[in-house]
């Protein structure tokens, strides 16, 4: 039995085609793909991400124990503001890819992928170091405001008002008259705007808000090659525990300096000084099909690697993706071939972006 | 909503046929449409390639889903919509006409008579969801 969101019946109001992801019953379009991607390019889409999960860390030791578990360093974070991290094994396999938010040293907001729920909170409360480690999945609904037109959209709700938020900083406010949101300015699409926690008590009241000022709803498949223009990473397709962020070109979030190091953090160092035999690229089909996840990544006749995600991009209308690739092929203009139905067609490897990102402008 | 023309012949697999003589023309129905989302990528076989019926002849893929496209008769390619090839997304707009794939001549023109009628496929549907 399918777990379903504060959002299910909204979703069905709205015309969805429901699928199964990471146990929730979610809405993978509405409209279609192209007219939701195309919306949140040009105007606005919201987004149900209620599936994510929310774990908190607390306590006098809550900021030593986070630097412990994560990969980046929050100490070069301010109070109130977010940032991109990862949590991995001993060997440097990521766990899962999450968003830290910084309210104090001593109380911390984690944001989860939904395969994440239930084994990032194990992880997190085993390695505690005596901070409070609690599971508030259930607690939060979410939803994720995207596009040109989404920060001003958000703000018009806002009591206290969000606009002047920088790009990954996040507030508490009065959202459509919900009180007890949390407001943040970052999302997986690429472009401007926000993500909103909120009570699932309220969140349908924030969706028809949000519906109201003419945000299109938008689906997984939308989500899903938005963030592949951006070359956005996808756990579970793009990394995971075999897989170390070095190798998924998240070296920015790797921070080798932080006193103490991370768990994980000498594998990866090894992995470092040794050099890595293979990266995640970002690549296009010179001949005609599209790659998807699975297909295997060819060098004159065998196999080198593997397709972690594919789509035909929306905005460029071309077969684009992100393949595991020895790292002698992965640099910007090697040339490999993707095996589709048995078949080799021709790849080339593309500086990523696909598509330029506003969001952090 | 007559969505599935009196004309047209079908396949469990939701594909269509237009038969006239000994010719078929091919596409996949309005529900094989609204199933895969909207159609980025059409891949069909040459003119002179050779069809068996019930077995795949191209491949479809919308933004999510790769799907075989299944002959619903025997027979040898003789057109093959090249412009729908270029600019598969003809299939979201008119699944039923512009969305025409392939013609075939068949080589057993009385498979066509195994196809299912408008009023069968209708009633396919009806059992399914």
């Amino acid at each position: 039995m399918a777990l379903r969101t504060p959002l299910y019946d909204a979703h069905l109001a709205a015309g969805a085609r429901m699928v199964t992801f990471a146990g929730f019953e979610m809405p993978v379009q509405y409209k279609g793909v192209i007219e939701e991607h195309a919306a949140v390019r040009e105007r606005a889409g919201i987004f149900d991400v209620s599936h994510m999960g929310e774990v908190t860390i607390e306590g006098a030791r809550a900021l030593e124990a986070a630097q412990h578990l994560i990969t980046n360093d929050l100490s070069k974070c301010s109070d109130g503001q977010a940032q991109y991290s990862a949590l991995c094994n001993e060997r440097g396999g990521v766990i899962d890819d999450i968003i830290v938010y910084r309210y104090s040293p001593a109380r911390l907001f984690i944001c989860v992928n939904a395969s994440g729920r239930a084994k990032d909170f194990e992880w997190m409360r085993e390695h505690s170091l005596g901070a409070t480690v609690e599971q508030h999945s259930d607690d939060w609904a979410q939803i994720a405001v995207q596009g040109p037109r989404a920060p001003q959209m958000v703000d018009e709700l806002c009591s206290p008002r969000v606009i002047d938020l920088a790009y990954y900083h996040f507030r508490e406010a009065t959202v459509a008259g919900v009180p007890g949101c949390i407001v943040a300015r970052t999302g997986y699409t690429g472009e401007d705007g926000f993500e909103v926690f909120v009570r699932p008590a309220g969140a349908r009241k924030l969706w028809d808000a949000f519906l109201e000022r003419g945000a299109v709803p938008c689906g997984l498949g939308a989500r899903d090659s938005l963030r592949l223009e951006v070359a956005y990473r996808l756990y579970g397709n793009d990394m995971d525990e075999e897989h170390t962020p070095l190798e998924a070109g998240l070296g920015w979030i790797v921070k080798f300096d932080k006193p103490g190091g991370f768990i994980g953090s000498e594998a990866l160092a090894r992995q470092k000084q040794v050099g890595l035999k293979r990266r995640l690229a970002g690549f296009k089909l010179v001949g005609k099909g599209i790659a998807r996840h699975g297909y295997p990544a060819l060098s004159k006749g065998s196999r080198v690697g593997e397709v972690t995600s594919g789509t035909m991009s929306p905005v460029l209308k071309e077969p684009i993706g992100l393949a595991y690739l020895p790292s002698e092929l992965s640099k910007i203009g090697s040339a490999f071939e993707v095996e589709i139905r048995g078949k080799p067609v021709a790849a080339q490897v593309v500086k990523t972006p696909f598509v330029e990102k506003q969001a952090s402008k | 909503m007559a969505a599935y023309p009196d004309s047209l012949k079908y396949t469990k697999e939701h594909e269509w046929a237009r038969v006239r003589g000994e010719r078929a023309t091919v596409g996949i129905t309005a529900f094989a449409k609204d199933q895969l989302g909207d159609v980025v990528y059409l891949e069909l076989p040459e003119v002179g390639a050779a069809v068996k019926k019930g077995q795949p002849f191209g491949v479809v893929e919308s933004t999510k889903a790769v799907s075989e496209l299944f002959a619903p008769v025997s027979g040898k390619v003789t057109k093959v919509n090249k412009e729908l090839v270029d600019a598969p997304e003809g299939i979201n707009d008119d699944p039923h006409e512009r969305g025409w794939m392939i013609e075939i001549e068949m080589s057993s023109p009385a498979e066509a008579s195994e196809l299912l009628s408008a009023t069968q496929y209708e009633e396919l549907l009806a059992s399914e969801h």
